[in-house]
C-alpha cells in the first residue's frame, strides 16, 4: 500500500459512504474529484507549495463527515440560487489542488448568492459556517463548505465570510466569486476558528474586464491555517489582496496569494501583515503572474511581519513569474520587532511598558483595520485586537 | 533640599564610557543650560535622566525630589514629573497624537490621584496649549511624529510638555533644526511653562537659544564633565570666544548623539 492511499483510504470509505448526489450532474462531479484527490494525496513539505507547512495532522486523523451550521444575512436584492452545473465548481480547479478536489468529492450543502446585473448592495452579504461540537455525530468533524457568488456585470456588493467553531474539527472550504465586467466586490474573510481546528481554504475570484475586487483576509484561530487566495484578472481590473494574521502559542498559518495578470492594463496590490507571539510559525507566500498579454500591469506586494517572541518563525516569500516587458512590479517583505526607541519614547511620557507593547502592536495592525469599509466588522475587530493586546496592561 | 541632585555621574555606551563624573545640583524653579560641543555627552546625560537603557550608569547617583533616581523604571519617572524633549521626536504611525496624549496624561494623573480626563475634558485643555504653541488641531488625530516637519516635531514635545506639566522638564537641543520663527514659538511655549515649583534643563549647542529661553546657570559639558558653570553671561562668552577659548573641542565622531 502507497502513503497516498494510506492517507486516502479512510476517505474512500467517507466518499463511498456518502449518500448520492440528487443530481447526477453533482454525482459526476463528486466522482471526478474524488479520483483526482486519490491521486494526488495530501501534498507534503516536499510541494514546493506545501513547502513550510505540514498537512500530515490532517492527513493521519479519521474524520467524521459533517455538515457546517450555516447563517445567511442577506439584502432582497441578492439573490440564493440553487446549484447548477452551469456555473457551479467553474473556477476554483481541483486538479492541482488535493483540498479543493477532497471539498468538490463531498460537495453538497453549497451557498450560491447572484448579485444581478447593476444591482447595487449597500448592505453586506454576510456568510457564516460553524462547525459545532456534535457529539451525537463523533469527533473530528470534517465540514466542506462551499460557496459561490455571481456578481452581475456592473454590480457592487459586500460579502462577509465568517469561519468558527468549537474543538477539534477540520474546516476545507472553497469559494468562488465571479465578479462582472465593471462590478465591485469588497469580500471580507473572517477565520475565528477554534484554537484546535483545522482550516483550509481557497478563495478563488475571477474578474471581469475593469472589474475591482478586494480581499481582506482576517486569520485569527486555527491550530494549522492555509488560506489561499487567487484572483484571475482580466483587461483593466484590480485587485487588492489584504490580509492580517495573529498567531501565537504553536499555530500555524500560511498565507499564499496568487495574483494572475492575464490581460493589459491590470493593477494589484497587495498588504499582508501578520503578528507573531509564542512559537508561532507564519508563512507568506506571494505569487504574481503577468502573462505575455499582461502590458502595462502594475503591481505591488507588501508583507509585513511583527515578531513579539524569539522563538516565533516567519517564512515569507514573493514569486513573481513575469512574461511582459512593459511592467511594473514591485515587492517588499519585513520580519522586525517592535521598535525600542517608540517603546522608549511612550515610557518616557508615563505610559507603563507592557501598555506600551500593546499600544505599538496594536498600532501594527492598524492600518489594515483601517482598510475595513464595514463598521461593524472594524468595531469587532478592534475589540478582538484591543482584547488580544492588553489583556496584560497595566 | 534640592530637586534634583547629580553625583560623580559616570554612564557608558557599549564600551564607551561617555559621563565621566558629572556633578551637578539643580533647584525648583531654576533653569540650568548645558552647553557644550557635539560628543561631549550632553544628550547621554538628558537621556540617562530619563531612563533610557542603552546607556548603563556604572557609577554615582542621582537623587531627585528624594528619591533615587537610577532605580527607576521611565515610566515612573514620568509619572514622578520628569519629562525629556526628545532631541529627535520619535515617529509611531498607526497611534494619534490625541490617543497617545491622552493616556500618557491620564497614567500621570492617576499616579499623582486626579481624577483621569474623559475626550471631552482633555480636548478643552488641549486646546488652549495647542494655540500657544501655534499648532493646527489636526494635529491631534494624525498619528504620533508621523509626516512632521522638524518644527511639528519640536512643537509637539514642547505641547506635550506643557500638557503633562512635569516638575523637571529636560529640553534636547529643542532648537536644532528651527528657523527664529520657530525657534520663538518654541521658547515663548518653554517660557510660559516657568515656574517657581518647576525646574528646567536646557541642553544645547548654541547661545541662539538661551536669548530667548535666559536661564539661571550654564554648565559647559566637555568630555563626559561639567569643566565650567557660570550665570547666563557665560554662553555669550562661548558665543563670542567659542568652546576652543576653554580648550574645549569638538569630537569628530560624536557617539553622544542618537
Amino acid at each position: 500500500m502507497t502513503a497516498v492511499a494510506e492517507q486516502t483510504g479512510h476517505w474512500l470509505e467517507q466518499f463511498t459512504n456518502q449518500c448520492p448526489a440528487a443530481e447526477p450532474w453533482i454525482q459526476a462531479l463528486r466522482d471526478r474529484a474524488f479520483a483526482r484527490f486519490a491521486e494526488l494525496g495530501f501534498p507534503t513539505t516536499h510541494d514546493e507549495e506545501w513547502r513550510f507547512t505540514n498537512v500530515a495532522p490532517i492527513a493521519r486523523t479519521s474524520f467524521t463527515p459533517a455538515y457546517p451550521d450555516k447563517l445567511l444575512v442577506y439584502p432582497e436584492s441578492v439573490k440564493e440560487l440553487d446549484p447548477s452545473e452551469v456555473y457551479l465548481a467553474k473556477h476554483a480547479a481541483f486538479d492541482q489542488n488535493a483540498f479543493v478536489a477532497l471539498n468538490t468529492a463531498f460537495l453538497g450543502y453549497v451557498t450560491v448568492f447572484q448579485v444581478p446585473r447593476g444591482v447595487v448592495v449597500e448592505e453586506p452579504i454576510e456568510i457564516t459556517y460553524e462547525v459545532p461540537e456534535r457529539p451525537d455525530l463523533g469527533t473530528n468533524l470534517a465540514a466542506h463548505p462551499r460557496t459561490l457568488i455571481l456578481v452581475g456585470e456592473g454590480a457592487q456588493c459586500t460579502i462577509v465570510e465568517t469561519y468558527k467553531g468549537t474543538g477539534t474539527y477540520f474546516t476545507n472550504a472553497v469559494t468562488e466569486i465571479v465578479v462582472g465586467d465593471r462590478a465591485v466586490v469588497d469580500h471580507y474573510k473572517v477565520q475565528q476558528e477554534s484554537i484546535d481546528a483545522f482550516h483550509i481554504a481557497t478563495l478563488q475570484a475571477t474578474l471581469g474586464r475593469s472589474a475591482a475586487f478586494t480581499s481582506h483576509s482576517i486569520s485569527l484561530g486555527g491550530a494549522l491555517v492555509r488560506n489561499d487566495v487567487n484572483a484571475t484578472l482580466a483587461e483593466g481590473s484590480d485587485a487588492t489582496l489584504n490580509g492580517l494574521y495573529i498567531v501565537n502559542g504553536t499555530q500555524h498559518v500560511d498565507n499564499h496569494t496568487m495574483i494572475d495578470h492575464t490581460m493589459p492594463h491590470g493593477t494589484s496590490h497587495e498588504l499582508y501583515k501578520g503578528i507573531l507571539d509564542g512559537k508561532a510559525h507564519a508563512v507568506f507566500n506571494g505569487r504574481i503572474i503577468v502573462r505575455k498579454d499582461a502590458q502595462k500591469t502594475d503591481s505591488k506586494q507588501t508583507n509585513k511581519n511583527l515578531v513579539l517572541s524569539d522563538d516565533a518563525v516567519v517564512d515569507t516569500k514573493p514569486e513573481l513569474q513575469i512574461f511582459a516587458d512593459d511592467v511594473r512590479c514591485t515587492h517588499g517583505a519585513t520580519i522586525g520587532q517592535l521598535d525600542a526607541e517608540a517603546l522608549f519614547y511612550l515610557q518616557s511620557r508615563g505610559i507603563g511598558k507592557s501598555q506600551a507593547r500593546s499600544l505599538l502592536t496594536y498600532a501594527f495592525a492598524q492600518d489594515v483595520v483601517d482598510r475595513i469599509k464595514v463598521q461593524s466588522l472594524r468595531d469587532s475587530l478592534e475589540r478582538i485586537l484591543f482584547e488580544k493586546f492588553h489583556e496584560h496592561a497595566d | 533640599m534640592a530637586l534634583l541632585e547629580i553625583v560623580d555621574l559616570h554612564a557608558k555606551v557599549g564600551d564607551r564610557e561617555i559621563l565621566q563624573g558629572i556633578n551637578l545640583t539643580v533647584n525648583a524653579g531654576e533653569v540650568h543650560a548645558i552647553m557644550g560641543p557635539n560628543g561631549s555627552g550632553k544628550s547621554t546625560l538628558a537621556q540617562v535622566l530619563a531612563g533610557r537603557e542603552l546607556y548603563v550608569v556604572t557609577g554615582g547617583s542621582v537623587t531627585y525630589d528624594g528619591k533615587d533616581l537610577l532605580a527607576m523604571a521611565p515610566e515612573d519617572r514620568a509619572r514622578e514629573g520628569i519629562f525629556l524633549a526628545f532631541q529627535y521626536p520619535v515617529e509611531i504611525p498607526g497611534v494619534s497624537n490625541m490617543y497617545f496624549l491622552k493616556a500618557a496624561l491620564n497614567t500621570i494623573r492617576k499616579h499623582r490621584g486626579i481624577e483621569e480626563l474623559d475626550a471631552m475634558d482633555f480636548l478643552n485643555l488641549v486646546r488652549d496649549k495647542m494655540q500657544i504653541m501655534k499648532m493646527d488641531q489636526t494635529l491631534l488625530n494624525r498619528p504620533v511624529n508621523a509626516g512632521f516637519s522638524g518644527g511639528e516635531k519640536k512643537r509637539n514635545e514642547i505641547f506635550q510638555m506643557a500638557v503633562l506639566e512635569p516638575k523637571l522638564a529636560v529640553l534636547d537641543e529643542t532648537d536644532s533644526g528651527l528657523d527664529i520663527d520657530a525657534l520663538r514659538v518654541v521658547a515663548a511655549g518653554v517660557n510660559a511653562m516657568r515656574d517657581p515649583r518647576r525646574a528646567m534643563i536646557v541642553v544645547t549647542h548654541y547661545q541662539r537659544l538661551l536669548s530667548e529661553i535666559v536661564p539661571d546657570f550654564v554648565h559647559v559639558l566637555a568630555e563626559g564633565r561639567i569643566v565650567k558653570s557660570g550665570g547666563k553671561e557665560l554662553a555669550l562668552e562661548l558665543e563670542a570666544e567659542g568652546y576652543e577659548s576653554l580648550g574645549v573641542y569638538e569630537e569628530p565622531e560624536a557617539v553622544g548623539k542618537l
